[in-house]
C-alpha cells in the first residue's frame, strides 16, 4: 500500500469460459482498469466454494468480486445459477458480520472487456469509499 | 513428490510485457521464494530457444513445477505444457501467469504497481504450485461424422470437404433448399460471373454426395453428449409433402390458386402457397405455407392434392424429431441482414422505390420478378437516376458499429447492374469510405469509377422525402468539395449492414459457443484459431464468425473443415483434465453432491461396507460445483482443488510477501 489514498486489495474469482476470457479480452482491446485486482481462475463461478471468499477477507482482501457467465451462458449449463445461490447465502452470513457490502457477484461475458473494465473499477471504487477491512489484524489483536 | 523444485520463466513478449516492468527484477523476486530452485527471464519464451532454455533446466536442475509469467493461459498453456511433455514431466505440472492481457497491456501507464502486481501473481502461483500434482487424462473414441448446420454457400463447402475425407456429413439447413444468400445473387463481384452458375453445381455435387445426407428444412434443438460424441437432436418441420414420395414435377405449384410475397424475391416477387423456393432448389421438394394455402386458411381448395401425380400432399403431417450421434459440428448459419426501416430517414418500407442491394440483386436476375430487368417497384418503369447508399447502418454508433466487408465491392458490382442494363442511366454512389481491399478488387472499383454518368461522392444523404411521382428527394454534404448537393433519384439501393442471424442466439446458447460484441460467434484465437471455438469439437464456417464475402467465406468454410477432419481423424478425444476426484476416506456418503452434477456424473454406492461417491470420468465435464457443495472436502477438482485454489488466494489477498 502506497501511502496516500488508500489503495484496496480485491481478489476476483474469474470463471475461464466466459469471464476470464472478457478480461483477457479488455487486455487485447487495452481498456485500462484500476491495478487493485488480483484474478483467480476457475473453470466456473460454481466452483468457488464460500470458504474460497471468506479465507480472501481473512487473509488480507478488502473486498472480493465473483464473476461468471451471464444467466443462460453458463459452459456448464447452471454453475452460475448455483454460484448466485450460494452467494445470496453468504451475503446473509456476511451481514452478520457487517461485511456484505464486501463481496459481490457480477457477470461478465468473453465480449465484455468494456463491461469488465467498469465492473471492476465500480468495484474498486466502492471499497475504497468503505475503507481498509483489516480482518487479518484484528483477528491476530484478538 | 515431496522435494518441490519449482522453475520460474518470466516472458519479455518483446515489449509487450518488458516494455511496461522490468521481468528480471520479477524473476529476481521469484528466486527468493520458497521452493523456487531457478527463476529467469528472456524475451520470447514461447520461442524455439525459449522453450529449449526451459526444457534444459527441467533436465539440468531436476524441476518437477514449472511457471511460466507471459501471456494468458487460453494463448500459450498448451505450449508450455509441450515443453514439460517434452522434458518427462506429466503437463499439468505446469502453472501459468498472465501478466500480459491481466497486467501489462492494462496498467501500462501505471508501470511500477504493474511491476509489483506481477511479483504479486508470480508469488501466488509459486504458492499453489507446490500443491499441484500430475494428472491423466483417458481417450475416449471419436464418430467419424459431422453435422454441419446451414447450407449457404459455407456449409456447402465445408460438407463438400468433410465428405471427399471420408467423412458422414448432415446437412442442416432451415429452408426447403440450400444455397443461402449466395442462390439469391445475380453475379459476383469482382469476376461478375454469374452466381447461380458456380453455386448450383456445388448443391447437386451435394445432394448427390453418398457421404452427405441433407436434412432440409429442418432445425438443431438440442445438444448433448461432448466433443467426439455429440448427440445432435433435429426438428423436421412438416412440410405437408411426404418427401420421399415427391419426384419435384411441380404440378402442385402450377395449378396452386393461393399467392404470397416471395421471400427468395425479398418480397418483390409473388409465389404460390405451395413452392419451391427457387427454380434450382436443392431438394427440388415444396412446401406448403400453412398461412396463405386456402385448405389450411379456408378448409376449401385441396388442388395439389387432386394433381399430385403420386400422391405426395400429406396436410396432416406432423413434425418429426431425429437424433444424429456425430463427433463434430461445423456452425456455418451466416448473416441476415439489417433491419434497414431502423435507419427511419431512408425511408426504407415506407417507399416502394428504397430498395435494399439484395433486392437489386433480385431485380437484376434473369430468375427475379422482373426477369432481370431493373425496374422501380413503385410503377415498373425505368429508373434514370439511381443513389447507392454504401454503410447503411454499417461503422455507425446508432445502428451497427462494424463494417459489413462486403457492402463497397457490391455497391460497384451495383453500378455494373445498372450501367449494363440502362446505360443512360446516372448512378450517384454515397459512400464513407470505399474499401476495395480483396484481390482484384481495387481494379474493379478503378474500371467503374470512371465510367461515364457514375459519380462517387464521400458523404450520406440526409433525411430521403418522396415526391409525388415516386421519386426520392435529398441532401446530401460532399466532403470533398464541401458542397451540398439536392439530388432527386428515381430508386435508391441501400448497402445494408451484416448481423447475426436471428436464430443464432438460441443456437449458441445449445451449442455453448460465446458471441463477440457484434454478437457474432466467438473465435478461439482472432488470428491462429479462427474457425475454432473454446468448445472443442464445435467448429466456425464463414459468416457467423464475423461478416465475410464470398471468397472469405469460401477459404474459412474449408478451413473450417480441415480443422474437423484433422479432430476427427485423430481418433480420439482426451478427457478433461479438470475431473472431480473423491478422498473416498473423507466421504461421508451424504450425497449432496449428486444432484449439484448437471450431468449425472456422481452416484453413491456401497464399498467396503461404507456408502462413498464415485465420479463418471466420461460423463465430468470439470465444473467443480461438486467440490464447491462437498462439506468435508472429500470431493475435489483436478487442477482447482481447495488446498490449490486457497494457497494461491492467501498470497493474492495478503500482497507479496
Amino acid at each position: 500500500m502506497s501511502g496516500g489514498e488508500f489503495e484496496p486489495r480485491i481478489v476476483v474469482f474469474a470463471c475461464n469460459w466466459c469471464s476470464y476470457a472478457g478480461i483477457d479480452l479488455a487486455g487485447t482491446s487495452r481498456i485500462k482498469y484500476p491495478h487493485n485486482v488480483r484474478i483467480v481462475k476457475v473453470m466456473c463461478s460454481g466452483r468457488v466454494h464460500p470458504e474460497m471468499v471468506l479465507k480472501a477477507l481473512e487473509e488480507g482482501a478488502d473486498g472480493v468480486l465473483i464473476t461468471g457467465c451471464h444467466p443462460g451462458d453458463c459452459h456448464y449449463i447452471s454453475g452460475n445459477y448455483k454460484a448466485m445461490r450460494r452467494y445470496l447465502l453468504l451475503k446473509k452470513l456476511l451481514g452478520e458480520l457487517g461485511l456484505s457490502d464486501r463481496v459481490r457477484l457480477e457477470w461478465v461475458s468473453a465480449s465484455e472487456g468494456e463491461r469488465w473494465a467498469r465492473v471492476s473499477s465500480d468495484f474498486v471504487e466502492h471499497i475504497r469509499k468503505l475503507g481498509p477491512l483489516r480482518l487479518k489484524e484484528v483477528m491476530e489483536g484478538e | 513428490m515431496s522435494d518441490v523444485r519449482i522453475g520460474v520463466y518470466v516472458c519479455h513478449c518483446g515489449k509487450n510485457i518488458g516494455g511496461v516492468i522490468n521481468p528480471a527484477k520479477v524473476a529476481e523476486h521469484a528466486g527468493k521464494l520458497p521452493n523456487v530452485v531457478i527463476s529467469r527471464d528472456y524475451v520470447y519464451m514461447c520461442s524455439s530457444p525459449g522453450q529449449l532454455l526451459i526444457e534444459e533446466d527441467i533436465k539440468k536442475y531436476n524441476l518437477n513445477r514449472v511457471i511460466v509469467a507471459a501471456c494468458s493461459p487460453r494463448m500459450h498453456e498448451p505450449t508450455f505444457q509441450g515443453v514439460l511433455k517434452r522434458a518427462g514431466l506429466n503437463p499439468w505440472l505446469l502453472q501459468m501467469v498472465n501478466v500480459r492481457e491481466h497486467d501489462t497491456w492494462v496498467h501500462e501507464n501505471v508501470p511500477e504497481k504493474a511491476e509489483e502486481k506481477a511479483k504479486d501473481l508470480v508469488a501466488a502461483a509459486v504458492a499453489r504450485a507446490a500443491h499441484l500434482y500430475e494428472i491423466n487424462t483417458v481417450r475416449a473414441p471419436v464418430v467419424k461424422s459431422a453435422v454441419v448446420i446451414g447450407g449457404g454457400i459455407a456449409g456447402i463447402r465445408a460438407s463438400l470437404d468433410l465428405a471427399n475425407a471420408g467423412i458422414k456429413v448432415y446437412l442442416i439447413e432451415k429452408k426447403q433448399s440450400i444455397g443461402g444468400k449466395m442462390a439469391q445473387l445475380d453475379k459476383t463481384f469482382p469476376t461478375l460471373d454469374c452466381s447461380q452458375c458456380i453455386l448450383t453445381p456445388l448443391m447437386v455435387d451435394v445432394s448427390r454426395h453418398p457421404n452427405i445426407e441433407i436434412y432440409a428444412y429442418s432445425e438443431v434443438v438440442d445438444v448433448s453428449g461432448s466433443a467426439g460424441d455429440f448427440k445432435v437432436k433435429v426438428r423436421l418441420k412438416p412440410t405437408y409433402v411426404d418427401w420421399s414420395k415427391c419426384t419435384g414435377c411441380g404440378a402442385c405449384v402450377e395449378k396452386c390458386p393461393g399467392r404470397a410475397p416471395k421471400e427468395f424475391d425479398e418480397g418483390l416477387g409473388v409465389r404460390k402457397a405451395i413452392y419451391f423456393e427457387f427454380p434450382q432448389a436443392v431438394p427440388r421438394r415444396p412446401v406448403i405455407d400453412t398461412e396463405h394455402c386456402l385448405w389450411f386458411t379456408k378448409g376449401i381448395c385441396k388442388v395439389c392434392e387432386k394433381v399430385c401425380p403420386v400422391g405426395a400432399i400429406d396436410y396432416k403431417q406432423v413434425e418429426r424429431y431425429v437424433e444424429l450421434n456425430v463427433g463434430a459440428i461445423v456452425v456455418a448459419i451466416g448473416y441476415e441482414l439489417y433491419d434497414l426501416s431502423k435507419l427511419s430517414e431512408y425511408g426504407y418500407g415506407k417507399f416502394k422505390n428504397v430498395i435494399s442491394g439484395l433486392q437489386l440483386e433480385r431485380l437484376s436476375s434473369a430468375d427475379g420478378p422482373t426477369r432481370g430487368k431493373i425496374l422501380r417497384p413503385s410503377d415498373g418503369k425505368e429508373p434514370k437516376t439511381v443513389g447507392i447508399v454504401l454503410c447503411a447502418g454499417s461503422r455507425d454508433e446508432n445502428h451497427v458499429k462494424y463494417c459489413c466487408r462486403f457492402g463497397c465491392a457490391a455497391a460497384i458490382k451495383h453500378v455494373y447492374y445498372i450501367k449494363h442494363a440502362l446505360p443512360d442511366a446516372k448512378v450517384l454512389v454515397f459512400y464513407t469510405d470505399v474499401r476495395a481491399f480483396g484481390k482484384g478488387y481495387e481494379e474493379f472499383y478503378q474500371k467503374f469509377r470512371s465510367e461515364e454518368n457514375v459519380f462517387f461522392i464521400r458523404g450520406r444523404p440526409a433525411e430521403i422525402f418522396e415526391g409525388r411521382d415516386g421519386s426520392l428527394i435529398f441532401d446530401v454534404y460532399d466532403s470533398n468539395t464541401n458542397q451540398l448537393i439536392n439530388v432527386r433519384a428515381d430508386l435508391v439501393v441501400l448497402e445494408g449492414a451484416v448481423v447475426p442471424p436471428k436464430d443464432w442466439e438460441p443456437l449458441r446458447r445449445i451449442l455453448k459457443v460465446s458471441c463477440d460484441p457484434g454478437g457474432f460467434a466467438l473465435e478461439l484465437h482472432p488470428k491462429l484459431r479462427p474457425f475454432e471455438t473454446t468448445s472443442d469439437g464445435i467448429f466456425l464456417a464463414g459468416a457467423i464468425q464475423g461478416p465475410k464475402d464470398i471468397p472469405d467465406t469460401v477459404a474459412h468454410a474449408a478451413a473450417a473443415a480441415a480443422s474437423a477432419i484433422g479432430f476427427l481423424a485423430k481418433g480420439y478425444v482426451e478427457s478433461v483434465p479438470y475431473l472431480a476426484v473423491v478422498n473416498e476416506d473423507l466421504c461421508s456418503g451424504c450425497s449432496l453432491c449428486v444432484p449439484i452434477c448437471p450431468y449425472g456424473a456422481i452416484s453413491v454406492s456401497e464399498k467396503e461396507g461404507k456408502r462413498v461417491a464415485k465420479v463418471d470420468v466420461i460423463k465430468c465435464k470439470g465444473c467443480g460445483a461438486c467440490a464447491a457443495t462437498c462439506p468435508s472436502g472429500a470431493m475435489q477438482q483436478n487442477y482447482f482443488t481447495d488446498k490449490q485454489v486457497l494457497s494461491e488466494v492467501v498470497v493474492l489477498a495478503g500482497g507479496a510477501k
